[in-house]
């Protein structure tokens, strides 16, 4: 490449010459692979997406038929009610899975870290099982559990409703958890809930065992309670975590594709309540052909969520998402 | 539980929580239980539901014991789809992903960790960049790709993209620089081997743990994919096993027996694996998000 590079250094032999040559050059060669692969995979279909978000094209027609038609794309999304019900939708399950993942996650990670020292290998495990697992082999199941006349989940509600004392809490009817314009939203967010919980737990473990320990000793010594220690010392301590915890849930909850896909079905299920964002991009790509229409819909969730994750950073964390150094 | 162990650092760690008092001890091991009751229950199900026909499953009350329609339901689901053929073609998607990204990613890896060079730095900020890009951008113009390089309905548009992670790269780089002392690099260089001999006969046997922990992230990730093989697959014969599931999942008469017999031979190897790696896995999984 560089002819310059071995005229400068005459006096050695081939081989040495050899040697500073591929010492020189071996890491951005070793290094490349990803580069290259971003480049076509990653780089350009994002710049690509960016032209064609302001171009009218059915692919089917090939290259040729693109016409260049402005922020029309943007403009049709933005004034398709079906667009910002998505968005609704988006951001209801997206709250009401994100905030009790982490209510849930923290308590059962301080629950596991003071309590379980034996078996807290085994019991977070547990826990973390459902985020390996194949989501659509879950929803699956729960789109069994979720049934209305004989599902498990039903069943075992009228079974506590018949409890003594606490059986007024639950509901004298079954639900029909999925043909329910008011209960698709929870169920769905139910699923994902009981999905990354564990992976939150696995977090917030990690960040509890990072606090040193003569902090409790010391608050003890001081009189503090367990209760007193968790509010004034593990959850300040926490903070970091956290805003890494929240910010994975906030990008990954804004994309909600496959739960909401496979319980709802690609329709949205009923009233379209369980239409996400991304579902109905892959709606307008896949079924009405709509390249153009669908490539500006990712750049306005985009935009979305940066700002949301910026918000975010500004409110919540104090350093980078990756402050490597 | 209070019983100290003789060990001293048992001793230290049960010392440190003074303020525990049983009673919260007591609250919250009913609410882990619970907890792990809720998390395990769906899994149950799913074996139970496999060995259940379809009126058993939507009895009342559901079948909660296992039933004798195991082999029926089986046999129902390889007439409705090949589904050994689409467990094959997860298993050679991710098998090929694995393989290429264990590669790829360590040997740059070793390049981030174990070279000065220009923009080193700037360059490697740029590979964690990359994982702050949301796939939903991603979604058409990768439809668009594929259909322009005709790799539709082929495993390759899926494992090929996915030779190299940053995740992975960010694994390796931390690991070889914080496990591989650079005399040894040093050494193999006076010894006259060449860079790469360097990376294949030192670097590589050293590696086993970090390997072995992104090898088995990678693995799941892919056999767990749904939305890349959604957009490249279109015939029953290439379907990966998830899509399987979903193809099987009609709106009407859907065989729920067999269904969930399909689902079980999914999550089987899933858990096969989570059986024995478990610890390897959630460290590798959450070392990504918290070291980060």
């Amino acid at each position: 490449m560089r002819a310059g590079t071995s005229a400068a250094t005459p006096r050695l032999s081939l081989g040495a010459r050899w040697n500073n040559f591929q010492r020189r050059y071996a890491p951005y060669i070793f290094i490349s692979p990803f580069f290259i692969l971003f480049a076509v995979f990653g780089l350009f279909p994002i710049v690509f997406s960016l032209y064609l978000s302001f171009h009218e094209w059915q692919p089917a027609a090939g290259l040729g038929s693109m016409e260049f038609v402005g922020w029309r794309n943007f403009t049709d999304n933005l004034t398709d009610p079906t667009f910002w019900q998505s968005l609704r939708n988006t951001a209801v399950i997206a709250l009401e899975s994100g905030i009790p993942q982490h209510l849930i996650a923290i308590p059962l990670a301080f629950a596991i870290h003071m309590g379980l020292r034996r078996v807290q290998g085994l019991v977070t495990a547990l826990y973390f099982l459902p985020y390996i697992t194949s989501v659509v082999a879950i929803s699956v199941i729960f789109v069994t559990i979720f049934s209305w006349q004989y599902g498990v989940l039903n069943v075992l509600l009228t079974g506590l409703r018949n409890l003594p004392l606490i059986g007024g809490l639950f509901p004298a009817e079954k639900i029909n958890w999925l043909g329910n314009r008011e209960f698709l939203q929870p169920a769905v967010a139910s699923v994902v809930v009981w999905r990354y919980v564990g992976w939150n737990v696995v977090l917030y473990l990690s960040g509890l065992q990072a606090i040193p320990r003569d902090l409790y000793e010391a608050a003890s010594v001081d009189g503090a309670t367990t209760w007193q220690q968790f509010r004034h010392i593990t959850l300040p301590l926490l903070r970091p975590i956290m805003f890494v915890a929240v910010t994975l849930t906030l990008i990954g909850n804004l994309q909600l594709f496959e739960e909401p896909y496979i319980i709802a079905g690609d329709s949205g299920g009923i009233g379209n309540m369980a239409l996400t964002t991304v579902m109905y991009m892959y709606r307008t790509y896949n079924f009405y052909s709509d390249a153009g229409l669908a490539a500006a819909m990712s750049w306005l969730l985009f935009i979305l969520i940066g700002g949301l994750t910026f918000v975010n950073n500004r409110v919540f964390g104090r350093g980078r998402l990756s402050g490597s150094d | 539980m209070a019983v100290a162990t003789p060990r001293p650092r048992r001793a230290a760690a049960s010392h440190r929580r003074p303020g525990t008092i049983p009673l919260s001890r007591g609250a919250a091991v009913a609410l882990l239980v619970l907890g792990a009751l809720i998390t395990v229950l769906p899994f149950y199900f799913m074996f139970v539901f496999a060995t259940h026909t379809r009126g058993e499953i939507f009895n009342l009350p559901p079948p909660v014991w296992f039933g004798d329609n195991l082999g029926q339901n089986y046999g129902s689901l390889l007439e409705r789809t090949p589904f050994w053929r689409n467990l094959w073609n997860s298993f050679y998607l991710a098998a090929m992903t694995t393989v290429t990204t264990l590669f790829f990613c360590s040997l740059a890896g070793f390049g981030f960790a174990m070279y000065n060079f220009r923009f080193r730095e700037p360059l490697f900020g740029v590979v964690l960049a990359t994982l702050l890009i949301p796939n939903a951008l991603n979604i058409v113009p990768f439809a668009l790709i594929m259909q322009a390089f005709g790799w539709i309905d082929t495993p390759r548009a899926l494992w090929v993209p996915g030779m190299a992670s940053a995740f992975g790269i960010f694994l390796m780089r931390q690991y070889i620089g914080s496990a591989i002392p650079r005399e040894l690099v040093e050494a193999a260089r006076i010894d006259g081997a060449t860079e790469f001999g360097i990376y294949r006969r030192v670097i590589l046997p050293l590696c086993g743990p970090a390997l072995a922990t992104l090898g088995l992230v990678t693995f799941i990730n892919s056999w767990n994919n749904f939305l890349g093989p959604l957009i490249i697959f279109r015939s029953a014969q290439t379907f990966t096993a998830p899509l399987a599931l979903r193809s099987m999942q009609g709106l009407v008469n859907t065989d729920w027996g067999a269904l969930m017999c399909g689902v079980a031979l999914t999550v089987v190897p899933l858990l096969v694996i989570f059986f024995f790696a478990s610890r390897q896995l959630i460290e590798g999984l959450t070392s990504g998000a918290l070291k980060g």
